[in-house]
Order: C-alpha cells, then sequence, then structure tokens
C-alpha cells in the first residue's frame, strides 16, 4: 500500500472520530445543562410547533441575520446553501449506487461552488473593510475564512484546471468506509484539498464553528413562551426550595 | 455639571465611527461591605479573587445553558455591532454587544477551551487580570440588558446572559455595584427599592386620595394591606411619588374605582422591581419575588396585578411562576400574574369604562416601547400583545397618537438609556449618550406630526426621559405614563 494511502487514510480517520466525538460531547453537554429561566426573545411562539417553526425559518432562512444587516445576510447565505449544495454533491462519493437526487442535483453543485466562494469573499472583505468588524476579528476568524476559501478553490481547480481521477478518489473513500483500502490518486491538488478538509473537520467541535449545533439549543430561539402556563424549573433550582 | 458633550441629534441615523477607550472611565460606584454582605457576597476583593471568579464562571456554565451556549457559538459575523444603543451613543467599540461579550469571552476561552488554552494568541484568549476584571466592571455596567441585540443575532446570543453573568462573577468576589446592591438591600429590610416604610406609605397614599378626591369630587380609594382584597397589586415604589409615575398610580385606583373590584397594595411587597436580576443572582432574584408570594397568601388575594414597570413585567412576567410559584391558591380564570395593562385593555373591550378622549386634546402622544416589556415578555395571550394593548389603551385614551420609525419600536425598540441597574446619577454621561437613538426617533415625530408627549410603561424609562430629555433640548414632563392618559380620559360614576 503507497505511503500517502496509509496517511491520508489514517488522517481520515482520525478526523471523522475528532469529528463525530468532539460533536458528541458537546451535544451532550449542551443537552444536559439546564435553562432554569424562561428567556425567548419576544414575540416568541406559544405553542411547541410554533417553535419548530420559527427555528425552521431561522435556519432555512437566516431570519434574524436578515432583519439585521443586508450584506452579511446575502454573503452568509450565499456561502452556507453554496457549501450545503457541494457537501450534497459530494455524497457521490460516498454512496455507490448514486443515489437518484445526488445524481440530480450535480449540474447545480457546480455552480454552488461559485456561489460558496463568493460569500467567502464578501465575509472576509467585511473584516477588512467594516471599522467595526475589523475591530472585533481575531487572527483565528481570518484563518477560518481562509481555510474554507482554501478547500474551495482547490475543488474548484479540480474541476477547470486539473482533472483527478475521481473514479480512484471514490474507490479510496467507499474503500476507508468498507475496510478495505484502495489508493489515493497522488494529485498535488486533490491531496491539499483533502488535508485541508480533514483540518476543518479536526478543528469543527473546538472552534467557533460550534454555532451550528449551538443553534439550536439558543434558549432565545428553542423556548416556547409559555412562562405563565406552565411552572418551568431546572433540577438546581427545585433544590432550593427544599432548604 | 455636565463634563460631557451630550451627542448631537442628527437629521437621520448614522452609525459611527469607533474611537476607542471614550468610554473606559465611565464606572459606577462599588458596593460597601454592607451592602455587598446583606446579599451574601463577600465584603471587598477576596484575596484569590482570580481562582473564585473562574469557578464561579464555571459554576455558571453548568447551570446555565444559555450561558454556555453564547460564549461557545458567536462567529464574530459582526450583525450585532452597530445594534446597541450605547455604542451608537458613545461610539466606544467595547459597547459593540460581540465587543462586550469577548470581554469574558476572552477568559472563557483561556482557561475552559482547548484553542485558548493551547493557542490563546490565535483566538484572542486572555488570562484573568485586574486590568480585566476593571474593564468587566466598567464595560458589563454600560450594559442595560435590554436585549436589542439578541433580536439581530443569527444564534439568538444575548448579552443581557453574559452581563448578568458577568456580574454575578464580580458580585462573588466582592466587587458589587452600589445601586443594585444598595437597593436590594433595602427591599429585604423595609419592603422596596426606595425604603419607604409602612408608615409613611400609608400617609402618601391617604394624600393622593385626598388629592383625587379635591380634583374630581370622587373618593377613589388607594388601600393597603387590605386583607380579603380581590387583587394585589405590586407597583414600582417610584409609582408612590416620582412624576410622571405617580400620575400612573392614581390612574390604576381610577381604573379599578370604575370597575368594582376590590384592590389593595401591600407594604410588605411594596416594589414590583427586582434588582436581582440585573445582577445575575438567581437567589437574590428569588428572595425578592417570594415577597409577592408572601404578601399575596397573606392577604388572601384571588388575584396579582403588577404596574407599569419594565423589567419587572420581564421578572414577573417571565420568572414569577418559576421563582415562587405554582399560584394554584389564586383563581385559576386569570392569568399569574397579570399586567395593569391587560387588566384595564379587558376592561374597555368590554365597555365597562367611559373615556373621554379630549380631555387629553392638548398632548399629541406617541409610545416608546420598554426594552423588556418588547423583548421578554408579552401581554395578553397573542404574540405581540405587548406591542397593541398598550397601543390600543392609548388610542383609547386620546385623539392623537403618531408611532416613531418602524425600526425603533417594537422588538426593535430602543432602551431609554438607563435600564438594567444604571440609573444611578455616577453614569450620567453613559445615560445621556445611550438615550440617543430614542431621541432622534423622537425628534423626527416631533417635527414630522407636532408630538408634544412620549407615553411609557416602565418606571426606569420614566426616571430617565425626565432627567435626560432636557439634555436634547426637550422638556422634562414631555415623558407621561399610560395610566396617565387613561387617568385623565376616565369618566368616574359613570357605571355605577
Amino acid at each position: 500500500m503507497p505511503f500517502l494511502t496509509i496517511v491520508y487514510a489514517l488522517l481520515f480517520y482520525v478526523a471523522t472520530a475528532l469529528l463525530v466525538g468532539g460533536l458528541a460531547y458537546k451535544i451532550r453537554q449542551y443537552a444536559k445543562t439546564p435553562a432554569p429561566l424562561k428567556i425567548p426573545t419576544t414575540p416568541a411562539p406559544v405553542t411547541r410547533s410554533g417553535v419548530v417553526l420559527r427555528m425552521f425559518r431561522e435556519l432555512a432562512f437566516f431570519e434574524s441575520l436578515f432583519k439585521s444587516n443586508k450584506w452579511i445576510w446575502v454573503f452568509g447565505y450565499l456561502f452556507h446553501f453554496g457549501m450545503f449544495l457541494v457537501l450534497a454533491r459530494h455524497l457521490r462519493y460516498f454512496t455507490d449506487p448514486v443515489w437518484t437526487w445526488v445524481d440530480l442535483i450535480q449540474p447545480f453543485g457546480l455552480y454552488a461552488a461559485f456561489a460558496m466562494a463568493a460569500g467567502l469573499g464578501g465575509l472576509w472583505a467585511r473584516r477588512f473593510l467594516v471599522d467595526r468588524v475589523r475591530y472585533i476579528s481575531a487572527l483565528s476568524d481570518h484563518l477560518m475564512l481562509a481555510l474554507l476559501m482554501a478547500i474551495a478553490l482547490t475543488g474548484m481547480a479540480m474541476d477547470y484546471l486539473t482533472h483527478t481521477d475521481i473514479v480512484a478518489v471514490k474507490a479510496f473513500f467507499l474503500g476507508l468506509m468498507y475496510f478495505n483500502w484502495q489508493p489515493i490518486p497522488e494529485d498535488p491538488v486533490l491531496l491539499l484539498h483533502l488535508a485541508l478538509v480533514a483540518t476543518l473537520m479536526i478543528i469543527f467541535p473546538i472552534s467557533k464553528l460550534l454555532h451550528a449545533p449551538g443553534i439550536f439549543f439558543s434558549p432565545t430561539r428553542n423556548q416556547v413562551d409559555n412562562p405563565r402556563e406552565q411552572r418551568h424549573l431546572a433540577p438546581w433550582a427545585a433544590r432550593l426550595e427544599n432548604k | 455639571m455636565a463634563d460631557f458633550d451630550t451627542p448631537e441629534l442628527k437629521e437621520y441615523p448614522v452609525i459611527p465611527h469607533l474611537q476607542e477607550g471614550v468610554m473606559a472611565h465611565s464606572k459606577p460606584f462599588v458596593a460597601k461591605e454592607e451592602f455587598q454582605e446583606q446579599l451574601g457576597f463577600p465584603g471587598e476583593l477576596v484575596d484569590n479573587w482570580e481562582q473564585v471568579a473562574l469557578d464561579k464562571m464555571e459554576e455558571l456554565t453548568g447551570k446555565y445553558r444559555g450561558f454556555r451556549v453564547f460564549l461557545d457559538s458567536c462567529v464574530k459575523c459582526g450583525a450585532c455591532t452597530d445594534k446597541c444603543h450605547y455604542y451608537l451613543g458613545t461610539t466606544d467599540p467595547k459597547n459593540m454587544p460581540v465587543a462586550r461579550q469577548d470581554l469574558l469571552r476572552k477568559v472563557y476561552r483561556r482557561n475552559f477551551t482547548f484553542a485558548g488554552k493551547y493557542f490563546p494568541k490565535l483566538v484572542g484568549a486572555v488570562d484573568l487580570t485586574k486590568e480585566v476584571l476593571d474593564d468587566w466592571y466598567s464595560y458589563f455596567h454600560q450594559c442595560s440588558q435590554c436585549r436589542r441585540c439578541s433580536v439581530y443575532c443569527p444564534y439568538g446570543i444575548d448579552t443581557a446572559e453574559i452581563s448578568m453573568a458577568a456580574r454575578e462573577i464580580m458580585d462573588s468576589v466582592g466587587v458589587g455595584q452600589k445601586y443594585c446592591n444598595e437597593i436590594i438591600g433595602k427591599v429585604y429590610k423595609i419592603g422596596n427599592n426606595l425604603g419607604l416604610p409602612q408608615p409613611a406609605l400609608v400617609d402618601t397614599l391617604e394624600g393622593l386620595e385626598e388629592e383625587v378626591e379635591d380634583d374630581t369630587g370622587v373618593k377613589v380609594r388607594f388601600p393597603v394591606d387590605e386583607k380579603g382584597a380581590d387583587i394585589l397589586v405590586v407597583t414600582p415604589s417610584a409609582d408612590f411619588f416620582a412624576e410622571p409615575h405617580v400620575d400612573g398610580l392614581i390612574g390604576y385606583a381610577k381604573v379599578f374605582h370604575e370597575a368594582g373590584i376590590s384592590w389593595t397594595l401591600s407594604s410588605h411587597a411594596s416594589e414590583a422591581a427586582n434588582f436581582g436580576m440585573f445582577i445575575g443572582s438567581y437567589e437574590n432574584m428569588r428572595k425578592v419575588s417570594l415577597r409577592i408570594r408572601e404578601a399575596a397568601l397573606d392577604l388572601g388575594v384571588k388575584r396579582i396585578v403588577m404596574g407599569e414597570c419594565g423589567h419587572a413585567w420581564r421578572v414577573a412576567y417571565s420568572f414569577l411562576n418559576t421563582l415562587a410559584g405554582p399560584f394554584d391558591f389564586l383563581d385559576p380564570n386569570y392569568p399569574v400574574p397579570q399586567h395593569i395593562l391587560e387588566f384595564t385593555h379587558d376592561l374597555i373591550q368590554r365597555g365597562a369604562l367611559t373615556l373621554d378622549k379630549s380631555a387629553n386634546d392638548d398632548m399629541v402622544l406617541t409610545y416608546h416601547d420598554s426594552c423588556n416589556v418588547a423583548r421578554a415578555s408579552r401581554m395578553g395571550s397573542k404574540p405581540g400583545g405587548q406591542f397593541t394593548i398598550p397601543r390600543d389603551v392609548i388610542r383609547a385614551s386620546c385623539n392623537h397618537f403618531f408611532d416613531m420609525p418602524q425600526d425603533t419600536i417594537h422588538e426593535a425598540t430602543y432602551c431609554c438609556g438607563g435600564g438594567g441597574g444604571l440609573l444611578t446619577d455616577d453614569l450620567m454621561e453613559l445615560r445621556v449618550k445611550g438615550a440617543l437613538p430614542r431621541m432622534e426617533a423622537l425628534k423626527q415625530v416631533v417635527e414630522e406630526h407636532g408630538v408634544t408627549h412620549m407615553a411609557a410603561i416602565c418606571a426606569i424609562c420614566k426616571s430617565q426621559f425626565s432627567k435626560v430629555l432636557p439634555y436634547y433640548g426637550f422638556t422634562m414632563d414631555s415623558i407621561v405614563s399610560v395610566h396617565q392618559l387613561v387617568s385623565n380620559a376616565i369618566v368616574l360614576g359613570n357605571k355605577q
């Protein structure tokens, strides 16, 4: 087995384990931490199904961000939904036979990469051009955008500049999934792309990318506005009553 | 007296460029030992304060899901940076919500996250030093916990939650704020924020009875500690003597008189406001809240109604059931607690009040949505009732009403500049500058519609505006209580 194949195989096992394990740890931590007081940002839904709808609008349309700032909304939306389509398109490397809907979105996924890069570019430009955003940006905020941009650009390069042997790439990943390792194509652009993706997976649970699971646990968005109708009491607060 | 410049009111609101450190000098007086200790906090900065503070921070991340999720989730997108009235009024970048949170987040990262422990420079993590603590004291007392930023954050991060936690951490190491902590002490000792004892309260209310009788010829009662009354009214103690608050209290009394329902105030729970929330202390907030339960049980009332007060209504509406419930001993046909506006609104809907709108014809009105009523509570059964119910009552009481611009009302409303435990003279510069966005919105309706008065339903808003309106060229009496309008318009004796 070629040395690079072993390195990349191990890298992706480790990255996947850290991503899944790290996220599971954080999600468990969020779920187990009580929210002792009712703090939905009002006006808030008064029923559980209303909350599901509010959450859906937040996730599907970035509702609060839309209210806030149209530039961040446009760039953020382009980036996130571009990336979403690109990721969906990549499912063809992990499924055999490829699911029909994944087949159908292939052409859109291609354009989505441009949307993703454009969104990232806009967000990054704001970190330099808007004095308020410049002030709050740490080095890690720039590096995160650099990492995502590099992933997008190396991915696009393989479509438009140097073609890589995607049949072999697919064989490599299916091999990882079924523990039947296949050699990875030794194409430098591909290797760079994959190394960056593995990096992103590794830092996901220890970085601000935690906003992805975090939003589901945000009490200002996921609580039902019914404090007068139903008594809400956290376990640690209930213990105060027995003192 | 003022050693600062009042910001200029522009034709249209402008997002200012930031000027670092311009508000670093602003900090409230520190609480003395005796006021700290009666709340269960150390009297002065403890020796190993760094460790005590970090332990407290860790404890709070385990007790409050919001605090933990908010510390992890911020991506520094910048959506909140132009949303805080204190940033808009002062231009100090640490008054941008995200930067305010970061004062605490950078210490959290340094001590409780992998990236901050091993790559502090990369993620902007820092150790907790005396300089950081000083920054906390300064800037976490430049947040009025109004939640405007939380409306616009894509993850719903609420800076109020971070501010409350920061203040609790500071209290736990012995650095408390004089204004809040002294007031909570007064509530424990006497029953209200002003330290108005029972005999003085009785006296004041008798005076009001005489005044209303002289005015209207009708004997409208202001009962206190009357056992067996139907309704316990809990109102901010400013309602007992401050202007324009007291005109609101007179309004409540007239409404109860017309409704023919017996009511009483309580000298034990003679305060609706709950400063325990401002300092983020669940225990103190609970202790203050329990006084309302005790009064309700003691007086044997069937219902609880809260007077006009913003943060008080948040604690009452959102937290009272949690902190001092269950209220199964009260009449289950009514929500517990009810807002006085819900009560009055209901009577108006049923045609039980006669209101002569022309009694308020000397005023052209607008309405200031109080931050915590708007974004942290509700009135009535539908979301947004906190916006429509007060406006319905105002429209039923006067002929001339105009709203301020859309992006300054309802959920987008600006804080008055004095909320969250900042309504103290040692923070006058902050209060004046923080009022800027509201003053700009007011100026617009003054010029476009000839508005003469602004109505509000919060004791803090009313006190704050009486004080800061003159800085911007308005008269101090152009702030009025909503129930003051009801009081002017109500025709007494009509329904009996």
